[in-house]
């Protein structure tokens, strides 16, 4: 243990990145499009930070940013205190064993030519870990692991289904012992019945080895199961944050809220009755002016259109919303209860 | 339940093969379906198990070879069996008595097109509608569809619209086409939940006004929940379980189907808790198993003594009327205290 013991593990601080947004005929820089905009954020070790958004949103953004998969154009991130946004090159080595990855399809992420054994031993190859024998041991150990037996070691990622293929990738992930997983959409692709599986594991992988998550996901529904902690994502900014059964009981911002009701539930019995929110999620290269969510508010007025809303508190310490208007119509964001939904005639 | 409407669609013990390396897969097996004007069926099941693929039959869309209708029929009201249609009248029915509408909307748009000319297209085949009439229609059809600024869009290629929107041009040309029969082949899989909801809702008002029946092709049970009148669900080929919406989710009578049903995280579901799973994988396609294939998965077989076991791997499960009224393909179907 560090001394920051009672510290966040990853503390992300107004964390920026934009692209650059070229025109003309010499192809110039005419501006940014801002993908991430400012996000802070804090996961505690062994907790799960849920973040939310449709597409568009730069929640994959966020998390290929923090493993320095794209450079940040601003913001620190604090990794045990350390600021990984100061080291480059060689030194950033170390500390890639402490956080690893997952991704939403794991076929593609997986080299075709190389076997299963060859996938999961590659990380402890290339960061020397251990001779060939113990190599081989440990890769034995993390099949098993993640529920696959010594058979799979001399096969190839296309022989195995969508939820084997992730479990592989989770194998592989957890090769060095990282600290901090990002798993972007990692269950999105399987289906509902594989999905279960993997989310199990992933739960049980958390308990046994202290991992911390980064879970990114668009599904409400599995982000809610998972996360202790719940960030919104609107435009690359977060629009709302706060302890899971907080934000999902006492929502504090309107997309929040248009998120929770779009989600059809699983009960003939409870039907949406309300016109969903219209409209779709602007652009990140032409953001509309003041609140982003506004042209799709129902709640907006003239000063939503000029004032980007500060997050700040809700209710509760913890738990904080951009929105101008959240004191005003917390009523109607609702207590937990489902708006403009009417049981079924 | 065959209520007193006649049956728009008619699918009668279908049965498509694919023709592979390896040998004949069946996709699809003993599939009977019937649908009534105005009434929504949900087709559910997981990747693999056949639902797209009867969907696809009834346009005859499946690819001959190396696909075969092995056997069965698939009548349309007044058309009689679609399968021995002659490719005339099957250019008529399709886009025109029927629309398709898929996950993937360029399976439906052109690239080389504009919307106009692909939106006139179905108003002049269909109605032989005049250019002028058929503009003003379509900007019509456009708008109610959500698309902002609908004369602008119609001069657009598909490629120059954000994927929402081009779901919503495949739907606009479904619904000008106010077909009797809407295919919707998981639609919104695709989708943010807000444009979903969006989409659901477009497809309930075109049958509210036009009473055409829809086939809801999806894997998710809260798109069911939110769409359908009746359900089937699907497992390897099979329908496992059929019934009305309510009586499906509220009494699910089939062990996968409970499975299904459970292995969603939900509002009463503890945070972190572990999930139930179905234990195991969908069985292979080219297997040919004696009994019942949801078998080796089965949990409630699990809880059976050995001579019921022994029938759940030796006898294969008709889909018959239970005595408590559901329709299962289960020698043990679920009982009220095992949900």
């Amino acid at each position: 243990m560090k001394a920051n013991a009672d510290g966040p593990l990853i503390d992300v601080r107004e964390l920026k990145k934009y692209y650059p947004l070229r025109g003309g005929i010499f192809g110039k820089k005419i501006g940014d499009v801002r993908a991430v905009d400012g996000v802070s954020f804090a996961v505690r070790a062994g907790e799960t930070l849920g973040l939310v958004g449709e597409s568009g949103c730069g929640k994959s953004t966020l998390g290929r940013t923090v493993m320095r998969l794209e450079e940040p154009t601003d913001g620190r991130i604090l990794f045990e205190g350390v600021d990984l946004t100061d080291v480059a090159g060689a030194e950033l080595f170390p500390l890639r064993r402490d956080v690893q990855m997952i991704f939403q399809d794991p076929y593609s992420s997986l080299n075709p030519r190389m076997t299963v054994g060859e996938i999961v031993r590659e990380p402890l190859i290339v960061h020397r870990v251990g001779g060939r024998d113990e190599q081989m041991e440990k890769v034995r150990a993390l099949l098993d692991t993640v529920g696959l037996g010594d058979e799979t070691l001399e096969r190839y990622p296309h022989e195995f289904s969508g939820g084997q293929r992730q479990r592989i990738g989770l194998a592989r992930a957890l090769a060095l012992d990282p600290k901090l997983v990002i798993a972007d959409e990692p269950v999105s692709a399987l289906d509902v019945s594989v999905q279960s599986q993997v989310l199990n594991l992933m739960g049980r992988l958390q308990q046994e080895h202290g991992l911390t998550y980064l879970f990114i996901s668009h599904d409400l529904s599995v982000v809610r199961h998972v996360s202790d902690t719940v960030a919104i994502m609107y435009l690359g900014r977060i629009v709302e944050k706060g302890p899971t059964e907080r934000v999902f009981a006492r929502t504090g911002h309107p997309y929040t809220r248009a998120l929770l009701d779009a989600v059809p539930l699983p009960d003939p019995r409870r039907r949406r009755a309300a016109a969903p929110v219209k409209g779709e999620s602007p652009s990140a290269v032409s953001p509309p002016p003041g609140c982003s969510f506004h042209p799709r508010c129902p709640f907006a007025v003239e000063a939503c259109t000029q004032i980007v809303p500060p997050l700040e508190q809700f209710e509760q310490v913890g738990h904080i919303s951009a929105c101008l208007r959240k004191e005003e119509i917390k009523e109607q964001l609702g207590h937990g209860a489902v708006t403009g939904v009417q049981p079924a005639g | 339940m065959s209520g007193p409407t006649p049956s728009l669609l008619e699918i009668e013990d279908l049965a498509v093969g694919f023709d592979t390396e390896a040998g004949l897969l069946r996709a699809v097996d003993r599939v009977s379906l019937e649908i009534a004007p105005g009434e929504t069926l949900g087709l559910v099941g997981e990747s693999g198990c056949g639902k797209s693929v009867t969907a696809a039959s009834v346009l005859r869309l499946v690819p001959i070879p190396p696909g075969q209708i092995l056997h069965g029929k698939i009548r349309l009201a007044g058309r009689g069996d679609l399968l021995g249609l002659a490719p005339a009248d099957l250019g008529a029915v399709r886009g025109q008595e029927i629309a398709m509408i898929f996950q993937d909307p360029m399976t439906s748009l052109n690239p080389v097109f504009t919307v106009e000319k692909q939106l006139l297209e179905v108003l002049r085949l269909r109605f032989g509608m005049g250019r002028q009439s058929a503009r003003v229609r379509s900007i019509e059809m456009l708008r109610t569809v959500g698309i902002p600024d609908p004369d602008a869009r119609l001069a657009a290629y598909p490629h120059e619209l954000s994927g929402g929107m081009k779901q919503r041009v495949m739907i606009a040309m479904a619904l000008l086409s106010e077909p009797r029969l809407l295919i919707a082949d998981e639609p919104t899989t695709a989708l943010d939940v807000t444009i979903q909801a969006q989409i659901l809702q477009l497809i309930r008002e075109l049958q509210q006004r036009t009473g055409a029946a829809v086939l809801f092709i999806t894997h998710d049970m809260g798109v069911v929940a939110e769409m359908c009148d009746r359900v089937a669900v699907m497992y390897a080929g099979r329908i496992v379980e059929r019934g009305d919406a309510v009586g499906l989710f509220t009494r699910p009578r089939h062990p996968y189907t409970v499975g299904l049903l459970r292995s969603v995280p939900r509002e009463g579901t503890a945070r972190k808790s572990e999930l139930p799973v179905i234990e195991g994988a969908v069985p292979s396609p080219f297997a040919s198993p004696v009994g019942c294939r949801f078998a080796p998965r089965c949990w409630k077989r699990m809880t059976l003594g050995d001579a019921e076991q022994v029938r759940c791997h030796e006898e294969d499960p008709a889909l018959e009327r239970k005595a408590d009224g559901g329709v299962a393909a289960c020698h043990f179907p679920v009982t009220d205290d095992e949900r």
